[in-house]
């Protein structure tokens, strides 16, 4: 090619625009012919790619995007050796070719064909730059290619990379794209796609509103921020006003789904963070609750729950591989039973003799409290354990507003619901359950109608510890086990049993819901720690007004 | 019968002092301290004997501190049956004022070499001195800041509780409540408090530095002094009219309402005495130390102390101190030789001590008298009195 | 109630009574404790209550003193105090001690300071702080510890008296407070015979100078007061009058013996 060509190549330069636009035309026009082999003539191709060599990276990066924008097979090469720094102009002729380094020498690609076209050593090509801003467009372009993957998978991502790009003229190859896919649910993503572009580019007010009615129904940040923006330089481009009213009207009921969706978001993560203090504490409105014991090492039965956890499935893989998936099955009544005899013991060897001390009460079993933690460190070591999730807790269902219900936490409210039923349901149906009332209410009557108040006394702290094993089967799924498990919980606990009314346990179950919800509606406003404070002098305050808690019983003053 | 007349009403400080054998014991004890701790370190040369070496004078005015702190805890436990399990927050604001004044005190000696700003404000950017630091500069404000903010929240969060009848165990819990939020508060950098890592690399305190010998001798001096000023205050407290309306309320809290007393009135003053006397006892303790974290809010650090209060035996003031001193010193023991096992120890102290020992090593003196201790001091008294109407009969 | 009643009840509050409870009810959880309750004491008089248990002396008791809050109804001191509206502490310095059906004393102090603590005067903590003891308040104490037959016990602690000793020595709290109007829940409960006996001279002795309310139980001992005598059934008042005319009324007959 002689320099006058050359010359007459860059002078099209200044003229690009309006050139790019009829090539648009013409590429519009392809779209119709059933092959996308036969986009580009060879003349247009090797024309379009020795363009960019040329100067002006606006220019260029329109080039790419009218390159990329028909989906031709051989474009996609070229984009990407002149992203990887391998497109380089040859210095004879002034054609742009790929290369690729043979030790010392570098052979030609031609751009068109795909064959070798010569070879010279690195002195005879110059390479392409590529600047950052260039790049960019490089990557969306290839993106956009993409969408004729045959591959479903890449064809998806490259919907999200076209999405997020909002570069207008990838519409057409979209449009292409959308013609052409044989998947619905991509398709309608694709549809999508094509109305957060047509927004910005569109050409006339109805393909706008269209756009803004497509968007409408949809509840992602994503369309919210293209809305949005559209409304904000909507004055700058000088769209119709009653476009922009559509806009805001679509932009308001995409927010308050949003808000929605939001609520809904902080009251399932509320009920989530209910359903743990649930467990943590509702083993505490047994023993504190029905019994008025304060046992300040409730947590360390959370805590001896979980490694029981631990070891069940340590022992279960070893020793019977294929039923791991089980173990946490065996985990709850082995863990109900190694805490509740625990328990039994604490009660029979320390607690029996302090009934009617409270404060005592409190005292020793803060003292036993560290004796175990330092019980198990010295087993187990200080370092946290790992306990496996089984198939069915792990995974998510992922909603399209971006809230992940994770199936953990799913299954913890189920479990923390059942556990609370299964207590309900020992208290009020069996002999056990009448005893314990009978005792708790009169304590000299029930010992003279015969029950063996002692037992009574042991079997019902040996209850409430075993459930709080429970809970460490469940809060090794979603905490560190580790010696200072259950020390994290016991403030929370003692809150939520106090503020739903010492014994009740409807008023635990509202208390710590009610407690989970207030600290997650807080979060989004105030951060995690700061909920957090806002919720401990809430409650605090909130015992100065009603100090037997939410649901006490009133009763004649008992003096003194 | 004018024994009475000088049991009750005519009788000076002294007088009633010298009828609190413990008291002595303890004054006597501290005075003695005073005197020949110091001496040991300064004057007394190195390779002898006798030389109190500096890490020593600097763990013994550290006892000092906690001693203190566990006096303010039995003047509401012991005395008034107010289980506070919050009590660390006191003695850490305490803590926090003097640390705040050490911190100015840094001046352009930081590491970053701001005037004005501690290192950790520059370190997060902070262009200005928040409004709370102002003051602080000023040992005096310090100090009064050091006993009134302790002192204000006492009394807001005391308030609050004693006017809606919050008693016993419920108490006990929203106190850890209380300390278990300014924990997580004091966390956070924002607050302005040096978060995580609270206040540190003090460099000297009016003028002296913190690290030499005399200054540390007169740290350890100024804890004992205000140890045996507290000491004497508590005893009047709990011996006047008052102390005894404490006690019956401690007893029979309804009874007490029904004789005519504002019980919320009564527990609210102690309350907040008490907490003074812990905020001092915080001031003391960080220049000795060298350094304030949000740990002294920890819930646990305040359970600790009450077992030092149970150990030494509850409602005799120098039990307390004697508890707190074992106590440490066995923490200061264990944690250097046998690490693993002290948490095991400390825990079956809590264990024993309830279950065993519930009047602590005190109540268990005969001396001191087990069950029957006030009556031994009523005998003892009335033996007293005899013997002076005997005299005065004889005049 | 019908107008005469009410303007009987009108006339008596302007006319001095010094306890006026008036149509008062108080519910606790659907449970109705008091219902409708009316009664009046007159200045100096002695006043025995009764009733089987559950008929509302102890809740009674507690609205007077303000520990309960009834949910309808007035209860008036000397006429024109309105009781519902104060506190326990205000309550005992207006005049109106109470003595708990179980005997309550200050346990670690001794009889004489029991007494002290309970000696009418001031009441704030700084007062307390500051107190002194005067020699007329020790007259009072020592004139008191006569009173109650505990002048040899006056250095014991009270937690080593005996039972019937306690419940002396927690009226003699009482009579240290001055007051005008004295509440006395079941004050023979676990007495041995002469220790009823002395208790019931005690209290006549001290309704000489100012009203006294007796809950009690054991007739015997409401027979040895020789007084009124107001018959509660199921929160409400069943009959008034004299022991003996009250004892053959049909109803206190059927309330009692359930025939």
């Amino acid at each position: 090619m002689s320099n006058a060509m050359i010359r007459s190549v860059r002078g099209l330069v200044p003229m690009m625009r309006c050139h790019l636009v009829c090539l648009m035309m013409v590429l519009g026009a392809l779209t119709v012919s059933p092959s996308p082999a036969s986009a580009f003539s060879d003349e247009e191709l090797r024309i379009a790619a020795d363009r960019l060599a040329g100067d002006g990276a606006n220019d260029k990066i329109a080039l790419i995007n009218n390159m990329a924008a028909d989906g031709d097979p051989r474009v996609a090469p070229i984009l990407e050796a002149m992203l990887d720094g391998r497109l380089f102009l040859r210095k004879t002729d002034q054609h742009v070719v790929i290369g690729e380094k043979q030790g010392s020498i570098w052979r030609h690609i031609d751009v068109v064909s795909g064959d070798v076209a010569g070879e010279s050593p690195a002195s005879g090509l110059e390479k392409l730059r590529v600047n950052n801003r260039l790049r960019g467009a490089l990557r969306d372009a290839l993106g956009g290619l993409n969408l004729f993957s045959l591959d479903i998978a890449s064809r998806r991502a490259a919907v999200e990379t076209v999405m997020g790009a909002r570069d207008p003229s990838m519409l057409p190859l979209l449009v292409r794209a959308i013609e052409r896919e044989s998947d619905e649910t991509l398709r309608n993503r694709m549809e999508l796609a094509r109305a957060t572009m047509a927004l910005a580019a569109g050409v006339n007010k109805e393909e706008r509103l269209a756009a803004i009615a497509a968007l409408a129904g949809e509840t992602t940040p994503q369309i919210r921020a293209v809305l949005s923006q559209f409304i904000q330089s909507a004055d700058a481009e000088k769209i119709e006003p009653d476009v922009i009213e559509a806009a805001e009207t679509a932009l308001a009921s995409v927010e308050r789904r949003l808000g929605l969706w939001q609520t809904f978001g902080d009251l399932y993560r509320g009920i989530s963070l209910g359903s743990v203090l649930l467990l943590a504490a509702v083993g505490l409105a047994i023993t504190f609750g029905v019994m008025g014991v304060i046992n300040m090492a409730h947590g360390e039965m959370v805590m001896i729950g979980a490694y029981t956890t631990f070891v069940v499935q340590q022992v279960i893989q070893n020793v019977f591989p294929a039923g791991s998936g089980w173990s946490l099955a065996v985990a709850v009544p082995m863990a109900f039973l190694v805490a509740g005899l625990v328990g039994i013991v604490i009660e029979r060897t320390i607690i029996r003799f302090l009934y009617g001390r409270p404060l005592e009460t409190l005292l020793a079993t803060w003292g036993l409290s560290l004796v175990l933690q330092q019980t198990i460190r010295s087993i187990f070591g200080a370092t946290n354990r790992q306990v496996m999730a089984p198939d069915f807790m792990s995974g998510a269902i992922e909603m399209s507003s971006g809230l992940v219900l994770t199936y953990n936490r799913l299954w913890i409210i189920l479990f923390s619901l059942i556990v609370v039923a299964g207590i309900a349901a020992v208290l009020r149906y069996t002999a056990f359950g009448l005893q314990m009332r009978a005792v708790t209410q009169n304590r000299r009557m029930a010992g003279s109608v015969g029950i063996r108040t002692g037992r009574v006394d042991a079997l019902t702290f040996g209850l409430g510890s075993g459930i709080a094993g429970i809970a460490g089967v469940a809060l090794s799924q979603i905490d560190n086990v580790s010696p200072n498990l259950g020390q994290g919980y016991i403030i929370d606990s003692f809150m939520v049993v106090v503020f739903g009314g010492v014994g009740n346990l409807w008023g635990t179950v509202l208390g710590a819901f009610s407690l989970g919800i207030v600290n997650k509606f807080l979060e989004p406003v105030a951060g995690a720690v700061l909920a957090k404070i806002f919720v401990l002098i809430a409650l605090i305050l909130f015992i100065q007004k009603r100090p037997k808690g939410l649901f006490a019983l009133k009763g004649r003053a008992v003096e003194a | 019968m004018t024994d009475y007349r000088q049991k009750y009403q005519t009788t000076p400080v002294i007088g009633w002092l010298m009828k609190d054998r413990g008291g002595m014991i303890l004054l006597a004890i501290l005075g003695l301290a005073i005197i020949l701790v110091p001496a040991g370190n300064l004057l007394v040369p190195k390779d002898s004997l006798f030389h109190v070496p500096t890490w020593a004078l600097g763990l013994l005015g550290k006892y000092l501190c906690y001693a203190l702190l566990a006096l303010s805890v039995d003047l509401i436990w012991g005395f008034c049956g107010i289980l506070s399990l919050g009590h660390g927050a006191f003695f850490a604001l305490g803590g926090y004022a003097m640390g705040m004044h050490l911190m100015r005190q840094i001046g352009d000696r930081g590491v970053y070499g701001n005037p004005l700003l501690p290192d950790f404000m520059v370190f997060l950017n902070w262009s200005e001195l928040p409004w709370y630091w102002y003051g602080f500069d000023m040992f005096p404000f310090a100090i009064v800041m050091a006993m009134f903010v302790p002192g204000l929240l006492a009394f807001v969060f005391g308030y609050l509780t004693f006017r809606s009848r919050v008693t016993g165990v419920y108490l006990s819990i929203i106190t850890q409540a209380m300390t278990y939020a300014l924990l997580l508060a004091f966390f956070r950098n924002d607050m302005g408090f040096g978060g995580n890592n609270g206040l540190t690399d003090f460099k000297d305190l009016l003028g002296f530095n913190l690290q030499t010998d005399g200054m540390r001798s007169s740290l350890f001096v100024a804890s004992a002094l205000a140890l045996a000023v507290c000491y004497i205050v508590a005893r009047g407290i709990t011996r006047s009219r008052l102390g005894k309306v404490l006690i019956a309320i401690r007893d029979a809290e309804s009874r007490v309402r029904f004789t005519g007393y504002r019980v919320e009135h009564y527990k609210l003053f102690v309350f907040t005495v008490s907490a003074v006397m812990a905020g001092i006892a915080g001031a003391l303790y960080v220049p000795q130390v060298g350094i304030i974290n949000p740990g002294e809010f920890a819930p646990a650090a305040s359970i600790e102390v009450v077992i030092w209060v149970a150990v030494g035996g509850r409602g005799t003031l120098y039990g307390a101190v004697l508890g707190a001193f074992l106590v440490n010193y066995a923490k200061t023991y264990f944690t250097g030789v046998l690490p693993e096992l002290w948490l095991f120890f400390l825990g079956g102290l809590f264990i024993a001590v309830t279950l065993l020992l519930p009047k602590g090593i005190i109540g268990a003196v005969p001396t001191f008298g087990s069950p029957d201790r006030q009556s031994v001091f009523v005998t003892w008294r009335k033996r007293l009195n005899d013997r002076r109407s005997r005299q005065g009969g004889s005049a | 109630m019908n107008a005469a009643a009410m303007s009987t009840a009108s006339a008596k509050a302007q006319g001095g009574t010094i306890l006026y409870v008036d149509g008062v009810s108080v519910t606790f959880d659907g449970f109705r404790a008091l219902n409708n309750l009316s009664f009046y004491v007159e200045p100096g008089e002695l006043r025995a209550i009764i009733g089987p248990n559950g008929a509302g002396k102890t809740t009674m008791m507690d609205i007077i003193t303000g520990k309960t809050r009834p949910d309808s109804g007035d209860v008036l001191f000397q006429s024109e105090i309105d009781l519902t509206k104060l506190d326990e502490a205000e309550i005992a310095n207006l005049g109106i001690g109470r003595k708990f059906q179980k005997p309550t004393v200050f346990e670690s102090h001794t009889v004489f300071d029991n007494l002290l603590l309970a000696c009418s005067g001031g009441r704030g903590v700084f007062q307390a702080l500051f107190h002194r003891l005067g020699t007329a308040e020790k007259q009072r104490i020592e004139e008191t510890l006569t009173t109650i037959m505990l002048t040899d016990s006056r250095d014991a602690l009270a937690a080593n008296l005996s039972h019937g000793q306690k419940q002396w020595l927690e009226i003699g709290m009482l009579l240290m407070q001055e007051p005008d109007l004295l509440l006395v829940d079941e004050p023979v409960a676990g007495m041995t015979d002469s220790e009823t006996e002395q208790t019931s001279k005690l209290l006549r002795t001290i309704a000489k100078d100012r009203s006294v309310v007796v809950v009690e139980h054991d007739m015997e001992f409401v027979r040895d007061l020789d007084c009124k005598v107001t018959v509660l059934h199921e929160g409400s008042v069943l009959a008034e009058g004299r022991l003996d005319v009250v004892q053959k009324d049909p109803r206190v007959i059927e309330v009692y013996l359930g025939r």
